[in-house]
This record gives C-alpha cells, sequence and structure tokens, in this order.
C-alpha cells in the first residue's frame, strides 16, 4: 500500500488507516496523517503544477500555507475548489486533485513555450503593450484571462453549510508552537478564558516538523503534556485546523475553522467550515515564521525545497526525498536538515555555505558525520527541468558578495534551500503595529504595538527555542495579569534549557549574477507570479521607487500567498537594485486574509430565507391563502396585489381599484410606522417636529404631518391622532418608521432635554385593516360595537375607540384613497381574526382585499405623493405644493430656516405636477425624463422626472406625477417624455389631483 | 469591528450603534435672526477632525439613547463615551 | 356578534414544524414560545422619589436601576431598558391586568404606559448548547461570568433587535423579540441548531 518513496519507520502517521485519493486522473495511497502534498511526495509525485506566466514545470517547495506552486483543483463539481493549497489539505479516502494552470496536461503545457520567450516578457508588458488602441483592451483582456487564470470555480449551488460563531476571551494565542503552547497554558492556568488556534491539524507547530529533544523526550512528547494539562482547563478552548485570518480593529480576529473539510464523509448536520469571530482582551501572537529560499539560477525546478519542509516531510510524514541531496544555506538552522536527510538514507553530497568556515553546534555535529561542506560557495544553477540531475557551485567573496573562480557540478536529485527565516507579521501588521527591520537577524519584527497584542517567539525574531518558551510563558502570564487573572508571576521554563551557538546568518536576497542584474534570468523571486530578480532591476532601472510601485509593476507577491515566500527577498533585491537600505524600502502592506477564505464561509448562514430578515405582518398567513402577490417594503412583505384565477397584474389592479372606487375594499396596512407620543409636552414636541399647527387639536381628531430634515427637505409624512391632552399616535411611513424614530429621539434627547415627553414604537402591536370605499360604513357598522358612526358624530379626521369583532379597537377616519374609509387598529394578536371578520362581513358588497399597487394608484389620482418614491430628499412642501401646511403662526420648527434659504426658494425648482398624455391610452414609463421639445440637437435640456404613473381605471385615461422646473406656472403646457432616442411621448401639465378635486368623497 | 462604550449598557459591538456624526452641535437658538451662512455653517459644516474627534452615536439595538463618543480618528481607539449633557457643547457659529 | 377571538401566535406555525422531543440527542436545544399576560413597555421619570413609590407598590418589586438588569417578584418581572424605561412581563397566572392597574395607579405622573402584549413574544431556549447557538448570531458576551442570572440585554441576534434575558444555568435563555421579526428568528435558529439538534419543549 504505501508509496515508494514512504519510509519504514516514522512520521506522525496513522499506518493502520490508508487511504486512497486521485491526483490528475491516477490513483494514489497514503495514511491519515498525510497531505496532499506529503502523499504525493510519498509516491514520488514531484511534478504538480505549471507556473503562472512562463508554464514552467513545478514541484512543492514548502510544508505550509507559504507553498506557492502546489495549488490544485480540489473536488468534484459542485463542491469543488480552486487554488487549494496541497500542502494544507489534510487526506481523506476519495480525495480527488488536479493541478491548476496547465493544458492539456501538467506533463505536456503548450503554453511552456511563451517560457521560450520569457525574455520578451518584461515586467509592465501587458501594460505597455495592450493598451493601444484602446478601445481593443476588452478584447486583449478577454484572451489574456483566458491563458492566465488558476483553476476553475464551481458553477453549482454550494451544497454545504458555513457557520458564524461569535467568541469572547481574555487571551486569544494565534499558534501552538514551543511559544505559543507555553503561553496558553500559562494563561489558563491562572482561570482566565484562553482560546488558542492553529491552522494545522494537529497542534505543536515547528515542533511537529522537528526531530528534537525537549530534556532528553523527544518534543512531542513536552507537547502532549502540554495539551493533557490544556484540555482538563473548562476556560480553555482548542481550536485545531483554524486560521487566524485577520487582525481589526480593537482587537477584533477572524478565525477559519476547517471543521470537515479533513473528512470525505459529511452528515449534512455539522458545518464544512465557520468562521469564529473573536473579541480578545489580548492577543499573543506566537505564528512562527517562514523560512526564506535562496533565489539562484533556475531555483524553481521541482526538487528544489525549504530546509525546514526537507525535514518535515522526512519527520513527520516520513517521506524519503531523493536519493542524493545538496543543502544550500546561509545560516546555521539548515544544518540540522542536513542530520535528517541523513536519518532517512538520503545521501548528502555536500552542503553550499556562503559563509566562510562555518563553525557553530550544527555545522560541527554535520562535518562530524562527515558531510563535504563547501564554505564561500553559492549555487549558480540547477541542471535538469522536471527532475534535477545536477547544481553547479562557485565561490563567493564573503565581504563584496561577488562570484569568482570556476564553476563545478554536484550531482543531486534534491536541493534543500534556506536563506535564514521571516517572521511571520502578517497579524501584528494587520492590527497596526509597526515593523522594524532588524539587522542583525536580517529579517523584519515587530516593532511597536497598536492594540493590546505581543508577538512572542520566531515571529518576534527570537529564533532560539529555549528563548522562545521563555517568552511564550512571561507573554502568557502578563496577558492573563493584564485581563485581571494570575498575579503576574511565571513558572519555570523546564521544557528547555540549553541555547544553541551559532554563527550569524550572511544575508543574501539573491545569488549575485557575474553579469548585468537586469538581463532577464532564471532566478526566480516570486514563484506563484513567476517574478525574477531582473523583473526587479528592470523596474527599478525604469524609475521605479516604492515597494508599492514595484509589487504591482512585476506583480511581486500579488499571488494568493501574497509573497509570504518572495517578498523579503524581493525587497532586498530593490534595496540593491536602488542602492538604499532594505529597512528605508519597507513593506507592503499585510491585509487580511493570510490565507484565502471562501466566499461560501463569509456569507455563513445569511443565504436564502436568511439572507435578510423578511418581516410579516400578523394576516400574513392569509394573504398567502389567497394566492396574493408580494412586494418588498423595506423588510416588510406587502400584498402587491390579489390575482384571481388567470389575472395578469393589469387586470386584478383594475379590478381591486374600481372596487374601492364603487363599493369596498380592504387593504392591510399594519406596516405603518406608529410611535406612541406621551407626556406634557406632547404637544409642543409636534409643534416642534411638524410643520403645521398642532395647538387646537382636540381629543378624538387626527392631523396630517409633514417632516422635514434640519435642511428643509421633506423626509416623512403621515397622521397623527390625538388620542388624549398629553397622548398622540403619530403613523410614520413603511420605510421610513425606523429612521423617524431615531431622528426625534436625537432631538429629545440631545437638543430638547426640556420637552417632557416619550417615545415608545408600537408600529409592530397593532394590525392595522383599511376599509376603502363607499360602502365601509355599512360594512363596519355591521361589526363595530358602541361607536355612533354617522358622519357627524365621527366625521372624517377624527378617532374613535370602540370594539369591532370582538376587539377593542381604535378607529381612525383617515383615507389614503380618496374615499370614505376607516382604518381599524386592534392588537396584532386579534389582527387575523380583524381581518376575516371584515371579509365575512363585506361579503354582501362584494369586498376586495387590495395590495400596494391598487393603493398606489388610488393615491396618485388623489395627487398625494409617497415619500421615497415620489420625494428623494431634494423637495421642500412648496415643491410639492403643499404651502397650506406651513403655518405661518410658528417662530420655528425643524427645517424652517431652510426653506427661506436662497436655493429653497428659487422659482425655477422642480415643482409637484400632473401629467396627462396625448394619447390617453399610453403610460409613461417611471423614471423617465420630461423634456421641452420632441426635436432638437442633443443634449436636450432635461425639465424634470415622472415619479408614479398608472392607466387610471376610474378615469379611463392615463395618469403621471413628475416634477418639473418651475412646473407650477407651466399648467396646460405641452411638454415631452423621452423614451429613447427615437422615441417622444407629448403630454399636458395639470394639476396633480385628478380624481375628486374638492375631497367630497372621503367627507361623506 | 469597533466595540464602543455605551454609557449605559457598556461594551458592545459596534453593530449594535447607529453612527449620528459630529457630536456636541448646538442648534442655533433664533434661526430666523441668523444669516443664510451662519445657517448653512450649522447645517453641513463639520470638523472631520485627523485626530481626536467628538461624535455622536445612538445605541440603537441597546438602551435606544444617543451619547457622545471620542475616538481618534486615525487608530479608530475611543478614549471616551460621555452621556449628553455630561460635557458642554461647544457653541457653534 | 362574533364569538370572544383567541389571540394569535406570530410562530405557531414555525414552531409546529419542530419535532416535539428527541430524548436520543443529548446536545439537542429546547425551543417553547412563552406567553405572557403582559407585556407593557413603560416609561418614568425616577428621580422623583415619589414615582419611584409608585410603581414599587403597584409592582411589588422595586425597578431595577442597574443597566441590563431583572427584578422579579413571583409573576411580575421588571427588566431594565433604558435609564427611564423598562419591560414588565407577567405570567399568565398573574391575577390583575397589571395594564390597568398600572394606568390608575400612575394617574397624574408623568408616564407612558404601553400595551406589547400583541407586539413582542417571547422565545425560550434551554439545554446545554443554547449558548452555543446564542453565540452564533449574537456579539454579546454570553459567558456565566458576564451574562449571569439576572442578566437581560437589549442585542441583535443574526439580524434581528432582540432582548435576552438569562433564566438560569442550564443555560436558559428567554428571546424577546418583535413580533414582524419572530418567524424570521425561529428560521434562524432552526438554521443554526442543525448541529445539536432542536426540540420543541413541551
Amino acid at each position: 500500500m504505501r508509496g515508494a518513496y514512504r519510509l519504514n519507520s516514522g512520521g506522525r502517521l496513522d499506518r493502520d488507516r490508508p487511504l486512497e485519493f486521485t491526483f490528475n486522473g491516477r490513483i494514489y495511497s497514503g495514511y491519515v496523517g498525510d497531505t496532499l502534498a506529503s502523499a504525493l511526495l510519498a509516491n514520488g509525485v514531484r511534478l504538480v503544477g505549471r507556473s503562472f506566466k512562463y508554464h514552467r514545470p513545478r514541484g512543492i517547495v514548502g510544508s505550509g500555507s507559504e507553498e506557492p506552486n502546489a495549488l490544485v483543483q480540489l473536488g468534484k463539481n459542485p463542491r469543488t475548489s480552486p487554488n487549494q493549497i496541497a500542502t494544507q489539505i489534510e487526506l481523506y479516502d476519495g480525495l480527488s486533485a488536479s493541478s491548476v494552470n496547465c493544458w492539456p496536461s501538467v506533463k505536456f503545457d503548450i503554453r511552456s513555450l511563451t517560457g521560450m520567450f520569457s525574455s520578451l516578457l518584461p515586467p509592465g508588458f501587458y501594460y505597455k503593450t495592450f493598451m493601444w488602441p484602446r478601445f481593443l483592451w476588452g478584447l486583449y483582456e478577454l484572451i489574456l484571462r483566458r491563458s492566465g487564470g488558476y483553476g476553475v470555480a464551481p458553477d453549482m449551488k454550494d451544497p454545504d453549510r458555513y457557520d458564524k460563531i461569535n467568541a469572547h476571551c481574555d487571551v486569544l494565542i494565534v499558534g501552538s508552537g514551543p511559544a505559543g503552547l507555553s503561553a496558553a497554558v500559562e494563561a489558563g492556568r491562572t482561570g482566565a478564558r484562553v482560546i488558542l488556534v492553529d491552522e494545522q491539524a494537529e497542534f505543536g507547530g515547528s515542533i511537529l516538523n522537528a526531530n528534537e529533544n525537549y530534556h532528553k523526550s523527544h518534543g512531542m512528547n513536552w507537547v502532549s503534556s502540554i495539551l493533557d494539562e490544556l484540555k482538563l482547563m473548562p476556560e480553555v478552548t482548542l481550536l485545531p485546523r483554524s486560521t487566524a485570518f485577520g487582525y481589526y480593529d480593537h482587537n477584533f480576529v477572524g478565525v477559519l475553522e476547517r471543521v470537515t473539510d479533513h473528512s470525505s464523509i459529511s452528515d449534512g448536520l455539522s458545518p464544512r467550515q465557520r468562521i469564529w469571530r473573536v473579541r480578545a482582551k489580548e492577543v499573543v501572537l506566537a505564528t512562527g515564521s517562514i523560512e526564506r529560499p535562496l533565489v539562484f539560477q533556475n531555483n524553481d525546478r521541482p526538487g528544489v525545497m525549504l530546509a525546514s519542509s526537507v525535514s518535515a516531510y522526512i519527520n513527520r510524514y516520513a517521506v524519503k526525498l531523493g536519493s542524493s541531496a545538496v543543502v544550500f544555506t546561509n545560516n546555521d538552522s539548515a544544518y540540522s536538515s542536513v542530520l535528517d536527510l541523513l536519518s532517512s538514507g538520503v545521501d548528502v553530497a555536500g552542503v553550499i555555505d556562503p559563509r566562510p568556515k562555518p563553525n557553530g553546534t550544527l555545522p560541527n555535529i554535520v562535518r562530524s558525520h562527515g558531510v563535504p561542506i563547501f564554505d564561500s560557495s553559492v549555487i549558480v544553477d540547477v541542471k535538469g527541468s522536471k527532475n534535477i540531475r545536477a547544481v553547479e557551485l562557485m565561490n563567493i567573496d564573503y565581504d563584496s558578495k561577488k562570484i569568482y573562480g570556476k564553476s563545478h557540478k554536484l550531482r543531486c536529485d534534491l536541493v534543500a534551500v534556506s536563506g535564514g527565516w521571516n517572521p511571520t507579521v502578517h497579524l501584528h501588521s494587520q492590527s497596526g503595529g509597526t515593523l522594524r527591520y532588524d539587522v542583525s537577524k536580517s529579517c523584519f519584527v515587530p516593532g511597536i504595538n497598536s492594540q493590546n497584542e505581543q508577538s512572542v517567539g520566531s515571529c518576534n525574531g527570537t529564533f532560539d527555542l529555549k528563548e522562545c518558551i521563555d517568552d511564550g510563558i512571561k507573554a502568557g502570564s502578563r496577558a492573563a495579569y493584564a485581563t485581571g487573572f494570575g498575579v503576574g508571576e511565571w513558572s519555570e521554563n523546564t521544557a528547555c534549557t540549553d541555547f544553541q551557538t551559532e554563527d550569524p546568518l550572511c544575508p543574501m536576497w539573491k545569488v549575485p549574477s557575474s553579469g548585468n542584474e537586469s538581463k532577464w534570468t532564471k532566478q526566480f523571486v516570486d514563484f506563484q507570479t513567476d517574478t525574477s530578480s531582473s523583473d526587479i532591476y528592470i523596474a527599478a532601472r525604469e524609475g521605479y521607487e516604492s515597494i508599492q510601485h514595484v509589487k504591482r509593476y512585476t506583480t511581486l507577491g500579488m499571488g494568493n500567498d501574497q509573497g509570504k515566500l518572495g517578498n523579503i527577498n524581493g525587497i532586498g533585491i530593490l534595496a540593491d537594485a536602488l542602492g538604499q537600505d532594505i529597512s528605508d524600502i519597507g513593506t507592503t502592506t499585510f491585509r487580511p486574509n493570510y490565507t484565502p477564505i471562501s466566499y461560501g464561509a463569509l456569507a455563513g448562514p445569511d443565504k436564502g430565507i436568511l439572507f435578510d430578515p423578511v418581516r410579516k405582518t400578523a394576516i400574513h398567513e392569509w394573504h398567502e391563502a389567497a394566492g396574493a402577490k408580494f412586494e418588498n417594503v423595506g423588510q416588510w412583505k406587502r400584498p402587491w396585489f390579489y390575482p384571481r384565477g388567470r389575472e395578469f397584474m393589469e387586470e386584478a389592479v383594475e379590478r381591486e381599484c374600481l372596487a374601492v372606487r364603487e363599493s369596498v375594499g380592504v387593504l392591510d396596512a399594519s406596516t405603518l410606522g406608529k410611535i406612541d407620543i406621551k407626556g406634557p409636552n406632547a404637544t409642543d414636541f409636534l409643534e416642534r417636529v411638524y410643520t403645521n399647527s398642532w395647538r387646537k387639536l382636540q381629543v378624538g381628531q387626527c392631523r396630517y404631518g409633514l417632516m422635514l430634515g434640519e435642511d428643509g427637505m421633506v423626509m416623512d409624512d403621515g397622521v397623527t391622532a390625538k388620542l388624549e391632552d398629553d397622548h398622540y399616535l403619530m403613523h410614520t411611513t413603511s420605510s421610513g418608521a425606523g429612521n423617524v424614530m431615531n431622528w426625534l429621539e436625537l432631538w429629545l434627547q440631545t437638543e430638547w432635554p426640556d420637552l417632557n415627553v416619550y417615545l415608545t414604537s408600537v408600529t409592530d402591536q397593532w394590525a392595522t385593516i383599511q376599509i376603502n370605499g363607499p360602502n365601509s360604513r355599512n360594512l363596519l357598522s355591521k361589526i363595530c360595537e358602541g361607536i355612533d358612526l354617522t358622519n357627524d358624530a365621527f366625521p372624517y379626521m377624527a378617532v374613535r375607540r370602540g370594539v369591532v369583532a370582538g376587539v377593542q379597537a381604535r378607529i381612525f377616519r383617515v383615507s389614503f384613497v380618496g374615499e370614505l374609509s376607516y382604518e381599524i387598529n386592534v392588537n396584532a394578536d386579534y389582527g387575523l381574526h380583524l381581518w376575516e371578520s371584515v371579509i365575512g362581513a363585506g361579503k354582501n358588497y362584494g369586498i376586495t382585499p387590495f395590495g400596494t399597487e391598487a393603493m398606489h394608484l388610488l393615491r396618485a389620482e388623489k395627487g398625494y405623493v409617497i415619500v421615497g418614491q415620489d420625494t428623494d430628499g431634494s423637495m421642500t412642501p412648496s415643491d410639492l405644493g403643499m404651502n397650506w401646511i406651513i403655518t405661518k403662526r410658528k417662530d420655528d420648527f425643524l427645517g424652517k430656516r431652510s426653506l427661506s434659504r436662497e436655493d429653497s426658494i428659487r422659482t425655477d425648482r422642480k415643482q409637484l405636477v400632473g401629467l396627462i398624455t396625448e394619447d390617453p391610452s399610453t403610460v409613461i414609463p417611471e423614471g423617465s425624463q420630461v423634456i421641452s421639445s420632441s426635436s432638437g440637437s442633443v443634449p436636450v435640456p432635461m425639465l424634470g422626472h415622472i415619479t408614479s404613473s398608472y392607466m387610471s381605471p376610474t378615469l379611463g385615461h392615463s395618469i403621471a406625477l413628475g416634477f418639473v422646473e418651475g412646473g407650477h406656472s407651466k399648467l396646460g403646457e405641452k411638454v415631452y417624455v423621452s423614451i429613447n432616442d427615437s422615441k417622444v411621448i407629448s403630454a399636458f401639465i395639470s394639476n396633480p389631483v385628478f380624481y375628486d378635486p374638492q375631497g367630497k368623497r372621503q367627507d361623506v | 469591528m469597533l466595540m464602543i462604550d455605551c454609557p449605559w449598557c457598556g461594551n458592545r459591538d459596534e453593530s449594535e450603534f447607529m453612527y449620528g456624526g459630529e457630536g456636541n452641535i448646538v442648534r442655533p437658538q433664533d434661526p430666523e435672526s441668523i444669516s443664510d451662512d451662519s445657517w448653512s455653517d450649522y447645517l453641513f459644516m463639520r470638523k472631520n477632525t485627523k485626530g481626536l474627534y467628538m461624535e455622536q452615536w445612538l445605541h440603537s439595538y441597546g438602551c435606544r439613547r444617543w451619547f457622545l463618543a471620542e475616538r481618534e480618528t486615525v487608530s479608530y481607539e475611543i478614549l471616551n463615551t460621555h452621556k449628553i449633557g455630561e460635557i458642554n457643547p461647544e457653541s457653534k457659529s | 356578534m362574533s364569538e370572544i377571538p383567541t389571540a394569535k401566535s406570530s410562530i405557531e406555525k414555525e414552531l409546529n414544524s419542530i419535532p416535539t422531543f428527541n430524548t436520543l440527542n443529548e446536545s439537542s436545544v429546547f425551543i417553547s414560545e412563552k406567553r405572557f399576560k403582559d407585556h407593557i413597555n413603560l416609561r418614568l421619570d425616577i428621580s422623583d422619589d415619589g414615582n419611584v413609590d409608585a410603581l414599587g407598590n403597584i409592582l411589588g418589586v422595586e425597578v431595577p436601576i442597574e443597566p441590563n438588569t431583572v427584578n422579579i417578584n413571583g409573576e411580575v418581572s421588571v427588566l431594565w431598558l433604558g435609564p427611564d424605561e423598562w419591560l414588565i412581563l407577567t405570567t399568565e397566572c398573574y391575577p390583575n391586568s397589571m395594564l390597568d392597574r398600572l394606568s390608575k395607579g400612575l394617574i397624574g405622573k408623568v408616564a407612558s404606559i404601553v400595551d406589547m402584549s400583541g407586539g413582542q413574544t417571547v422565545i425560550n431556549l434551554d439545554g446545554p448548547n443554547s449558548m452555543n447557538l446564542l453565540a452564533k448570531g449574537c456579539t454579546l458576551d454570553l459567558h456565566p461570568r458576564v451574562f449571569g442570572d439576572g442578566k437581560c440585554a437589549q442585542t441583535i441576534i443574526a439580524k434581528t433587535g432582540v432582548i435576552i434575558r438569562k433564566i438560569d444555568n442550564s443555560p436558559s435563555y428567554d428571546l424577546i423579540v418583535r413580533r414582524s421579526y419572530a418567524d424570521y428568528l425561529v428560521l434562524w435558529i432552526k438554521d443554526a441548531a442543525r448541529e445539536y439538534g432542536l426540540s420543541l419543549a413541551k
């Protein structure tokens, strides 16, 4: 079962649980504990993809989220995901993956031919070549996109579930290596709430990959003992397979947990992934560091790998990576990989080190194993294409960094490289923390913090194991203490007590070339975007100085790995090209997300019916049963019209309108905003927020009011009823209710604390049913007790209390449709009962439920505007022809002063008018522009626009409301409405009240 | 996502709040007596400080109280929050 | 005249689609709608000692002054909503109409007493996973150290405003939600509870 390159023993694999998987159509085997990458390597698969620009063959370089090459298309439609990182995919039975960015196959990619012309594709090639002629850019783009690209998106609906959860903790620890685990257990012991997250399936971080002893026992034993302790702590949450992907304001950290991604079987109940929205009082970042590759000719050949990853594949995954290896390093850490290679039975042909006579603890151990160390040397080329045959070495002068002498070859099939370590400062940087270049360590390390956060371990530039653990312990204790736990003291480091002696690293951003650095070379800096060192030199030569610009010009770091491997080398190379210090160049901005997050996870459960709340009235299910079509009004669902049989909308609306005009119709108006206003200053309050006067309104009367913003523009309108001397019920528009409430509270709380008034939203408390039409009084009299309904006793614009259909009710004699109308409010628990009673009692009158469309049409016949449909926040009451509602008797009300501003009193403002088309059967499309003539050269001056337009069944012709410049003085004038370039509709400007202008019908 | 310390309810997530722009702007006592320019200044002109900014927020999904917050507009740190009336507004105009 | 109508729940239909008992699943969250007799939104200036006394006499319990807390006396619960605003709930067992008692007892006081009994409903969640379920949609820190018994808070769950009230440490929570959003909230709970199981409590 085991792959041909699998070691007989070792590794953190469950050898009793073999797995089968498919890669590029072939079946392979692996074990539980493998990643896709380790299983491929164990099966001898080195070639995993083609590069983005030149389609060069590429293999696995890394062993974690830094991997730039091994991107695969994972799974099948509809669960397929593009660009998944093979080093982060846990192997499961039946896994199926394929290479991206190659055609027709990874072994033979036609587009690799572009590699032969690569010197013709300098940075900025696309910008320079395809910008002219400009109009062809769309075409160029189409072709370029097809030849580039990574993988394919699924084209079916995602069947998986995604979840979100909010979490709070005292201390969040990101990363579970030596520093993170030390911090977690130290903080956990204080009783603080701790969350420990790690992107890998197992905790342990770098310890998982290393073969190191802690106090004479393997490091993983130490990890196990810490985990055992953590698991017993009730306030500690352990989240493996969880990536902290973004660090936001106020210590808010996003974590993606891959809940079932590692399993082939889904129970259909657990989510596939879950986003944890963590609010931490303190954050400890122990995110580790990523090894830096070295940049040399053909450094992208499959078989060139990071030294730390070589160790990981040997120690953690028991993979024999080749038969003969060389190690190319500028520092001591990679010497441990030599020992790992030897232990896995791989011959090490030599260590190539630019430093003269490396003399640290590890190099000396390597020497004692008889491995040749080629000091003062560098690799200048790699021979071989899909497999490595040999490397070519030359000498380098340590001080001048110049290569010299004769090159010679060393046969090998594996190259392990290490150019030093880059602390994973991404989250620190995202949090707003600054970075500082540490010359002695040749890397960027965290500088000043901006939030409650500390970096410890190698992400802080601390590479010594003992120091990492020391710092982790202190950080855990400090973080807990800062949140009120523990006593601020910390325990002893018992895990590791020895320092190792090391020689300093020799900074080397690239292996120097013998000639001109801007001549195109195959020294790759960023594997994923195919950015070579010469691209950066060219960019510098062409005048680019800012790393931010160079990034965009050369595409350095613009792959989905965001330059985790290549960026710092790129910055170093730019510093060299510009003759500047690397610290002066700085870094590009680290932005979320640390690793890619799927849209499904970001959307979470908020899709489909849960995308936005659907608000339903108490009568909703009756409307549904009656076959109503619904309209969205804000979050409300309102019946739009009730088609009978196979009626079209126009037919249904016409029938509903005529029923209201001729007999009786009923409307569910429960969505109207309702605010209960109570207090001795309630009348004063209304005086200030409405334009008209409320002083003379009697208890039992209603009044229409117009509310303005301070800019004098109409904001909301509605009827307010006086229930008691100190008690009113205000109605607002359905969609404006929330805003109006906030607005009124703003004034009461901040500007008018002297007013003794209480506001309570009662929109949901009352079901509101409007009975409209000449027969509405007859209908109501059948189900209403205790109210004299005669016009004298209960006149237009009055409010009464009584019992309707056995339920306590408030009845308002108000109308929005210009007919005899009653608006009945009952406790919403009885809304459906009232509705059914009204329908029952109205049978003899042919009662017709009507929807918002008929309501809108009927009010348009009356010339009533709808705030928000006819108005757009730029109309004064005067524009609406409503000067009558602005009382002269008040010194002030909200918006009053603005009505006399120069702009508000212009006579050529757009004003509300009616429009009647010359052809009575033509209905003007809403939103159309009004123009003054039917011909003339473009652009035609626009006079205004149409806001409401209908075919009026009552009048037998079309009607429209619109706004026209100086419209109030243009009554009777002919204007045109532009439909498209060749068609105009002619219409006459009219009074906006088309029906019953005296208002007799509502007052009977 | 900010964490905002409502003077009544304590620390709550930003999603519970509504932003109300610059705070402590006083409405002119007698609007009719002032010029169009002064009125426009009250209506439209806001400080938009880089640095410490006095803002008004509404705990709209909580206690429904408006309050003032001193926010650092660069770091987004909220240094203080105040109930309305706790600190004297500066007079505008 | 028609017979005396019965009050209609806004979420009955949605709740009835939930299975009633699931003894097999220990992780299950139990859901139920709690009916209260009175839901009253009360506004009153308590800087006046007379008001406090009058109110205490009627309610049989002092109104909570500490934000986000609940005072209880038998069938009457008073939830803090704001510095001068409370929600008063009485259970079905409460003998009188609290609305009437308050209206009569506070005559002459500057107060607002608003019946909310039709405008909101109460959904109870119970069971070990009910806190985790709420955490999926609620940004409050629900840890018992922070949000213990006797606590309440107006906040957001998923995309709707609610008042959460901690009942006990099973844990059990009452969610007081506006009527028009109640249906959405139940749908959301059903979805969020899938990994735990959801049972209609009897």
